[in-house]
């Protein structure tokens, strides 16, 4: 069956302490002192930090190299931090117009991020859910699903715009058209997961099917709601930076715009790596909301 | 057993159908269980004890005949034929507690009071010795205890007929022989009409006032039936050189083992 499964429910591995962890084991007879305790894990915490600490130095020292010449196109990281020391050390600056700090263009493309992909999820599972009760809308809708989903965002801007002749709604439904594949597939795809087993306990104990609904169906397919919601996160992110540079206005894809438009490729270099921040932590939190909410019932 | 039928069996036939080629797997199951009844249902593997278990349970619809309890005709599942499934059938998200909770809560939301059914919870959670693990989810007890939780929900709802199927299957020899001394305890002090499936035989002997043994499939039915009479409280040790304990198990041996040891159609 096909299943948009890019990432997992499953949990991630572990760093590798257990070297550390024999490291003090072997100390013989001393009752272990309290660094000696922690020393696992702060190993094990300096393993997962320093070597990308590393590799982002190596990465930061070749760029500005490259880049240090006279007559480079691109600004050496040294030039971008004074450029932009100004727009990094002040996010919530308001000068009106577009002209603000990072915080509000993030947290605009952030609201339109949220509203649309909240209308997806609600949406998107309550479609799964109906299309992973009956094999029939499975086999004649999951095909044009698969088709739809591929469509790039941007593409559906302009249809966007046509329908609803504005900027705002428009930004808002691509976000949604966007984000909404993978968790109706997913989510149909897990209703159909549900075992035999929890059919016949709900039968016999007479659940309704709204109850069902509530008691069975959603908490035996959180764990690929949320492999659905996670890549319709980053999907979403990934749209709204795109369809902000054509509809304008406070945004952080417009802000991006705006700068090439001025020429200020410092600007844009620091506000890729904020976008580039932002959707790293927009994964992790729904991540960490799967876990919290799919706490056991993976493992039966 | 002369009991009245409390749960009847009258001619109950299953087929199942696969495109236009249809098996038979039971055939003219004739059956009369009375109240308070423990009747045990001894066959091979694949001849149709669970199907003819799932007809009971309202899971499946029989093709030809029906079955009654107390003179209703069973068409549906319900909490009335409370079933133990094999392989315990918790939800993997609730608690112990929550799995025997989310039962009584539907089946008796309307007659008792929260705390009412709280209390009715613990006293079956307490039934099958598990009140002290309530907290923990299925994942987090083993397989006799998860086992317990199921027949603690499947007793919850105040069953007519309790339904088992193979309940002990899947546990090594010592916990199963935990299990079954826990099942006998509560057979004693409830009462239950009980339809267990087993294809142990000493189980089926240990815990029966009736062994009904099945033929082999295709279109399976009832070869014979065995009544045993060995007096409650049963002791497994005191047991294992009763006369009438071995006479039983020989008897179920010898019809399992030499007259149906081939698939073919008997008796
Ligand atoms: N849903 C079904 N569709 C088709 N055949 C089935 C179905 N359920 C059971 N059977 C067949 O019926 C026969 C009896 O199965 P079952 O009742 O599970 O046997 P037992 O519990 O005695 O081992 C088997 O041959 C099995 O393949
Ligand atoms: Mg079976």
């Amino acid at each position: 069956m096909p299943v948009v499964q890019a990432l997992k429910p499953a949990a991630e591995a572990g760093p590798p302490i257990a070297a550390a962890e024999a490291d003090v084991v072997a100390l013989p007879l001393k009752r272990p002192s309290l660094a000696e305790r922690c020393g696992p894990v702060f190993s094990a915490a300096s393993a997962r930090v320093v070597p990308p600490l590393i590799v982002l130095a190596l990465l930061l020292v070749v760029w500005e190299l490259l880049c240090a010449q006279a007559g480079s196109r691109l600004p050496p990281p040294s030039k971008v931090l004074t450029d932009t020391w100004d727009f990094i050390v002040d996010p919530f600056y308001d000068n009106g117009g577009i002209d603000k700090g990072a915080f509000w263009h993030i947290a605009r493309s952030l609201s339109r991020v949220a509203v649309g992909f909240a209308l997806a999820a609600v949406v998107g599972i309550a479609l799964g859910v109906l299309v992973g009760q009956s094999t029939w809308a499975m086999r004649g809708l999951d095909p044009i699903f698969q088709v739809l989903r591929t469509i790039p965002p941007l593409a559906w801007l302009p249809l966007s715009l046509a329908g609803f002749r504005d900027a705002q709604p428009s930004a808002i439904f691509v976000i949604f058209i966007t984000s909404i594949w993978p968790v109706i597939i997913n989510t149909s795809v897990g209703v159909r997961q549900i075992p035999q087993d929890y059919r016949n306990v709900a039968a016999v104990i007479r659940l309704s099917w709204y109850e069902f609904f509530w008691k069975i169906t959603l908490p035996a397919t959180v764990p690929y709601i949320f492999t659905g919601l996670r890549i319709g996160v980053g999907l979403s992110w990934l749209a709204i930076v795109a369809a902000e540079m054509l509809i304008g206005g406070v945004g952080i894809g417009f802000f991006i715009w705006d700068a090439w438009n001025s020429s200020r490729i410092s600007d844009i270099i620091v506000a890729l790596t904020y976008i580039g921040l932002v959707g790293f932590l927009l994964d992790r939190l729904i991540a960490a909301l799967g876990h919290v909410v799919s706490r056991g019932t993976s493992a039966s | 057993m002369g009991a009245k039928a409390y749960l009847s069996f009258e001619q109950v036939g299953m087929s199942f159908r696969r495109g236009t080629h249809a098996s038979e797997v039971l055939r003219d199951v004739d059956l009369r269980i009375g109240e308070g009844e423990y009747v045990s249902i001894i066959g091979h593997s694949g001849c149709g004890k669970s199907t003819l278990l799932n007809i009971v349970g309202g899971l499946l619809k029989s093709t030809t005949g029906e079955v009654f309890l107390e003179g209703q005709v069973v068409d549906a599942p319900g909490p009335d034929r409370a079933i133990v499934f094999q392989n315990h059938s918790l939800l993997p998200w609730l608690t112990v507690y929550g799995n025997v909770r989310i039962a009584v809560d539907k089946v008796f939301g309307g007659t008792k009071s929260s705390k009412e059914r709280h209390d009715w919870v613990m006293h079956k959670l307490e039934l099958v010795q598990m009140a002290q693990h309530k907290d923990k989810r299925p994942h987090e007890v083993s397989g006799g205890m998860k086992q317990r939780v199921g027949i603690a929900r499947a007793l919850a709802m105040q069953p007519k007929v309790l339904l088992m199927d193979e309940p002990f299957g899947a546990l090594d020899a010592l916990t199963r022989a935990h299990l079954q001394d826990s099942v006998m305890d509560i057979h004693a002090k409830l009462g239950n009409t009980v339809m267990m499936i087993t294809h142990d035989v000493d189980e089926a002997v240990l815990l029966s006032d009736r062994i009904v043994m099945m033929t082999n499939g295709p279109s399976a039915t009832i070869g014979e039936v065995l009544a045993v009479d060995l007096p409650r409280p049963r002791r497994r040790l005191e047991l294992a050189t009763d006369p009438e304990y071995t006479g039983c198990r020989a008897a179920v041996m010898a019809f399992l083992y030499s007259r149906h040891k081939l698939p073919s159609r008997a008796a």
